[in-house]
Formats: structure tokens, C-alpha cells, sequence
């Protein structure tokens, strides 16, 4: 067996970050496209982690703080929204919102 | 070094395991709870590279926090009706095709850059010895980073408002 590398936390958090996108581009459901965004800024953190381990800088951890900041405003914020929408327009799909017109 | 290969295979596991299931299940509960899975992976790696602090963030914020908020507002929103519909929209096979696309670039950047990855010795710049991890990152977050992190605390105040004003059903 192979020790872990940083390659390993780099691969790890790339297939992390596809899957993400991966549930944003083909769910219908809005709760599971924000739960994969979760999904994609938790990947973000693995590489940051990673980086900061290997050059035994803490940067990396404050940057890592700063997203999971980010993550949180972004969740509620987006809940909120979804509740609001949910109130108007009675569904969470995300292709029946088409209140825009073009 | 062989238990923490053992490690960070269960913990990937953990993690692409539940990250796999949350896009893929009906049920948003089931797709909240695979989720919670998947951020404890996230933890455990945090604590296998020695970022403990983050590991009790991970934890504490992500666990405790925003799952909680998500499980809230999926038992508020009737998703009955939703888990019987359709799962997934047209355009499933071009988002298929364009991720992998993405996905073999990636392969092949990691790939190819895999040896520059090797970091011959670990730089000990600046950091007193004998500081905790929570101690460097505070260090960090009220020194360096003192003014991001204000901003962070004025972005959090704005998210709190806007999510209670986007919520209510009259100001």
C-alpha cells in the first residue's frame, strides 16, 4: 500500500467536487441542489486542508474558515428564499419556477 | 502509516459514499441524512492532516448548524409530492457529458502534475514551536486576516436579516 500523499486529498476532492456538480446540473429537487452545493464547498475545503498540511502553513485553515462563512450565509439565505418561493408557487422543483419569460 | 491509509480509504469512502446517495436518492430526508454522512468523512480527514479546530468547525457549524437547518426547512416544505415526481431534469445527459469532460481534465492536470506534489521538506516558516493548531489560527484570523474577518461578521449579519425578511410572511 501506496502512504497517503497529498494527491490522494487532491483526487479525493476533485471526484467530491464533480459529484457536486454533477447533483446542481440534474436534480429537480431545489433542497438537494443547495445540499450539492454543500457538497462542492466542502471539496473546496479538502484541497485547502490538504495544501495547508503539506506546506505546514495555517493559511489554509483561515481560508477554509472563511468558505465554510460563506457556506452558512449561502444556506440560509438560499432556505429562506425557498420558503418564500414554496409560500407563492407551491413547488421545489426547480424547472416549474419559470417566472421569467423569454 | 498503514493504519492511516486504512484511514483515509474508510473516511473517502464515507465521504463519496454519502455524497453519491445524497444527489441520487427520492427522499430529501434520506438525501439530508447521506449528507451528514458525508461531512463526517470531510471531519475525519480534517483530523488526519492535524487540523483539529476544523474538525470540531466541521462538526459543531456544519453538522449541528446547517443540517439542522436543512432538516427543518424539508419537514416545513411538503416534499411528498416532489418525492413522487420526476428526480432528475431534461438535461441530465449534457450536464453528464459536460462533468466528465471536466472530469478527465482534472485526471489528466493531477495526473501530470503529480510529481510536483512531493514536497521534499515540510517548510516550518514562521510558526513558534509548541503552539496548538487553534492557537495558529487564531494567531492568523485576529492578526493577518483581522480585516476578512470583520467582513465575514458583517456578511453573516446580512445573511441573518435577509434570510428572516426573505422568510416572513410580512415585514
Amino acid at each position: 500500500m501506496h502512504p497517503i500523499t497529498t494527491v490522494h486529498y487532491l483526487a479525493l476532492s476533485a471526484a467530491l467536487l464533480l459529484i457536486g456538480t454533477v447533483g446542481v446540473l440534474t436534480r429537480r429537487n431545489i433542497v438537494i441542489i443547495l445540499m450539492s452545493i454543500e457538497l462542492i464547498l466542502n471539496a473546496v475545503n479538502i484541497n485547502l486542508i490538504a495544501f495547508s498540511h503539506a506546506l505546514q502553513n495555517v493559511n489554509g485553515q483561515v481560508f477554509a474558515i472563511f468558505v465554510i462563512v460563506d457556506a452558512v450565509a449561502e444556506a440560509a439565505v438560499g432556505l429562506g428564499i425557498l420558503i418564500a418561493l414554496f409560500r407563492n408557487k407551491e413547488t421545489v422543483q426547480a424547472d416549474e419556477i419559470d417566472l421569467l419569460k423569454w | 502509516m498503514l493504519t492511516d491509509t486504512i484511514l483515509f480509504y474508510i473516511f473517502a469512502l464515507l465521504v463519496l459514499g454519502g455524497a453519491v446517495l445524497t444527489i441520487t436518492r427520492h427522499s430529501a430526508m434520506h438525501a439530508a441524512i447521506s449528507l451528514i454522512v458525508s461531512l463526517l468523512g470531510v471531519a475525519g480527514l480534517y483530523l488526519m492532516q492535524q487540523a483539529e479546530f476544523l474538525f470540531a468547525v466541521q462538526i459543531i457549524l456544519y453538522v449541528g448548524g446547517i443540517m439542522l437547518l436543512f432538516l427543518f426547512v424539508i419537514m416545513l416544505v411538503n416534499l411528498d409530492q416532489a418525492a413522487k415526481q420526476r428526480q432528475f431534469n431534461k438535461q441530465w445527459l449534457v450536464a453528464l457529458v459536460a462533468v466528465s469532460a471536466v472530469g478527465a481534465q482534472v485526471a489528466y492536470f493531477i495526473r501530470a502534475g503529480r510529481d510536483s506534489f512531493h514536497f521534499a521538506a515540510p517548510l516550518v516558516a514562521g510558526t513558534p514551536a509548541g503552539l496548538g493548531n487553534t492557537e495558529q489560527i487564531a494567531d492568523a484570523l485576529f492578526g493577518e486576516y483581522l480585516l476578512p474577518f470583520e467582513i465575514a461578521s458583517v456578511l453573516l449579519l446580512v445573511a441573518v436579516v435577509g434570510s428572516v425578511v426573505m422568510a416572513k410572511k410580512r415585514i
